[in-house]
């Protein structure tokens, strides 16, 4: 288990030197049509991020951070602009050559967890091996370690409404590492959770983040975009401040 | 190799997930099956029905006899010019004698014997009981060597009976079992247009053709005895038997030659007879058998569509469902064709148990069905089973593809915002 947090000023602070370019975006919008009018979730965003960063990106609502959010993970496509993903040109890729890097290559926490409602944590937790063609046993492995991992080592047969918000969010937390992902994108992962198990999954994030993984982490608060090492601010879909964040 | 082996593992996932949807809905579920076990009850029951139809069908062609050439006035089947067989001169008694002999001097004939019969409906008593409508006709004893038929006690008249027209007879099953209930009708007298018979044999029980004429409902005599009573010269057919079945065809161009001559008919003069033969009568009547065979599974085929249409309508409803499902899948790689082959399995798993129950339900129809109506012509084998299972797994795959595509063609990002 996590042991428990130590006051959030004194967390240690490490910062890991950047790796190698994982996302490059270039002026990259998007634009939704609702019947006659043109929404402008994006308006030309330009963004790199390297492996072992920890970024938050924060902004109002409707400034467009899920809308970004999807796009670096490949779930969406850019209406105009570039992206490169590990040094490849995501935008020219078809559906399945982009289910393909979601699955290896990318992992995703969402708000609302997202598990299968009548499977136990450890089948979840297997779901993205099982697309990557993993036979049983060693997919059972992984998962189990992953789980471990996120500290629910005892919670492997359970099923979501067996578990609570904070523990389902650390199923998909160990969903999402499963596939050992060059990234880890989370929307708000604590949005459906009360602060302090908000907080929990934070320290979480800082756990793993320290074991070396890199993370983008969507967020309207404050609190928990303090936790990461970087800082970009979206506004109507402009990045409008993009800063280290310190002690 | 390994996309072969990633295909297994999501189709072991994708049956794995349909299990668990059909356990969790299970109410839903069965409603829906249910529409495909109405389906494959009707379809297999109407199969069996049409085999049954076809079997009896062939054991009455059998009846005809297939190595017995027909020579007769009129042809088998429908005709429209009627005008051209009208005035043809009837068979009589007398061109079976010169047939016969045509034959015997034709050397390697493919014919073996002809038989004469003249019949006719007519009713017949015994001493305190008479049956009605009794095929009764008059042959020779040869008749014998053409007729397969068992006898239940006796024997055909022979030679001398039947050149003398000895006024002797025999019954066909039922005539004998109106006639002399639960005793012996050997020895007994029977009544024919007034003229006395005595009964010398009785024929085993042979069944109806095409549930039309009991060929139990019959008496049969000498035709010398025969034309004492009755006029033998418009209700006269010859019958051929022929050597080689196989080589039919060949001996009916034999008989038609041989009958030409007996006629003394004119080179480019046209048959003033016609050869009818059980295959003439499958000709007529195979078109008639399709097509009741086709009307039947067309409208059974209807409750399967329905059953179909209702497969359609919860994979629909389930694709919506689980539409944040299928946004969560594929943004953890689940590519078109894994969403496409997850719903087809639910929608076949659904239709499967509808096969099978359905396919129970059928058998058990089928048992009871054998059970208090024997006669009823059914017939039920293994191919129907594998062939209904094939429906139902056809059934699945097509109602289920069209809300499976939907499905596999899900924006993901539409998929996972969906509430
Ligand atoms: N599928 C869509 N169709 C139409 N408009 C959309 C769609 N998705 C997003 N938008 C619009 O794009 C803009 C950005 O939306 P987005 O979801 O990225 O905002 P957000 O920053 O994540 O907000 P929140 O903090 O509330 O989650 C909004 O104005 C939204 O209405
Ligand atoms: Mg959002």
């Amino acid at each position: 288990m996590i042991p428990p947090p130590p006051p959030a000023a004194h967390v240690p602070r490490t910062v890991r030197p950047p790796g190698p370019l994982v996302i490059d975006i270039e002026d990259v919008t998007k634009l939704y049509r609702m019947g006659a009018e043109i929404v402008h979730a994006l308006r030309g965003v330009a963004l790199k991020v390297h492996r072992n960063e920890y970024m938050a990106i924060m902004g109002p609502s409707g400034s467009g951070k899920s809308t970004l959010m999807n796009m670096l993970g490949c779930l969406d496509t850019p209406t105009s602009g570039h992206y490169h993903f590990n040094g490849k040109d995501v935008s020219s890729m078809s559906d399945d050559e982009l289910a393909s890097i979601r699955n290896r290559e990318i992992g995703f926490v969402f708000q609302t967890f997202n598990l299968l409602p009548r499977s136990t944590s450890l089948h979840n937790v297997e779901l993205p091996l099982i697309y990557a063609g993993l036979p049983p046993a060693a997919r059972r492995a992984r998962a189990r370690e992953a789980l471990e991992n996120v500290g629910l080592g005892d919670r492997m047969l359970h099923k979501p409404n067996e578990l609570s918000g904070g523990q389902r969010q650390r199923v998909a937390v160990a969903r999402a590492l499963v596939n050992h992902p060059s990234i880890l994108l989370a929307d708000e992962p604590t949005g459906n959770l009360d602060s302090k198990t908000g907080e929990e999954i934070m320290q979480l994030f800082d756990q793993l983040y320290e074991q070396g993984n890199t993370i983008i982490v969507v967020t309207h608060e404050e609190d928990i975009a303090r936790h990461a090492r970087r800082a970009i601010r979206l506004h109507d879909g402009l990045i409008e401040s993009d800063r280290m964040t310190g002690n | 190799m390994k996309t072969l082996a990633r295909f297994y593992y999501e189709f072991a996932e994708s049956v794995r997930i349909a299990w668990a949807q059909i356990r969790a809905n299970k109410m839903r579920s069965v409603l829906t099956a249910l529409g495909v076990i109405i389906g494959i009850v009707a379809v297999t029951l109407m199969g069996t029905a049409i085999r049954g139809i076809d079997t009896g069908f062939n054991d009455s062609l059998a009846m005809l006899g297939d190595d017995v050439l027909y020579v007769q006035k009129w042809p088998w089947g429908p005709i429209e010019d009627w005008w051209n067989y009208v005035n043809r001169p009837p068979i009589q008694v007398a061109d079976a004698e010169r047939l016969s002999r045509v034959i015997e001097n034709t050397p390697n004939s493919l014919l073996e014997v002809v038989v004469p019969v003249a019949g006719r409906g007519a009713s017949v008593k015994a001493s305190d009981s008479s049956v009605d409508g009794i095929y009764v006709f008059g042959t020779t004893a040869d008749y014998a060597r053409i007729s397969g038929v068992d006898y239940k006690e006796g024997r055909l008249f022979n030679e001398i009976e039947s050149s003398g027209g000895r006024s002797v007879c025999v019954l066909g099953y039922d005539v004998a079992e109106a006639l002399f209930p639960g005793r012996s009708a050997l020895g007994g007298t029977v009544r024919v247009g007034g003229h006395p018979l005595t009964i010398i044999g009785v024929f085993a029980k042979q069944g109806e053709f095409l549930g039309l004429i009991s060929f139990d409902n019959q008496l049969v005599m000498p035709l010398n005895a025969y034309r004492k009573m009755f006029s033998i010269r418009r209700s006269t057919d010859l019958r051929v038997k022929v050597k080689d079945k196989t080589r039919l065809m060949q001996a009916k161009e034999e008989l038609v030659g041989a009958m030409r001559r007996v006629r003394g008919q004119l080179p480019g003069e046209r048959d003033n007879f016609t050869i009818n033969e059980q295959q003439a009568f499958k000709a007529v009547l195979d078109p008639v058998k399709t097509a009741i065979a086709f009307a039947g599974l067309f409208i059974t085929g209807l409750s399967l569509f329905v059953g179909a249409i209702g497969i359609m309508n919860i994979t629909f409803v389930s694709v919506k469902e689980r539409t944040k499902e299928i946004g969560t899948r594929k943004a953890l790689g689940a590519r078109r064709r894994t969403i496409l082959l997850q719903f087809l399995i639910e929608a076949v798993s659904i239709c499967l148990i509808g096969g099978t129950v359905g396919m129970m339900v059928s058998y058990t129809v089928f048992l009871g069905i054998q059970f208090q109506f024997p006669w009823f012509p059914v017939q039920f084998s293994p191919d129907l089973v594998v062939i209904s299972m094939l429906v139902s797994v056809v059934t699945g795959i097509i109602s289920g593809f069209a809300p499976a595509w939907g499905a596999s063609r899900l924006d993901p990002v539409v998929a996972l915002r969906y509430e």
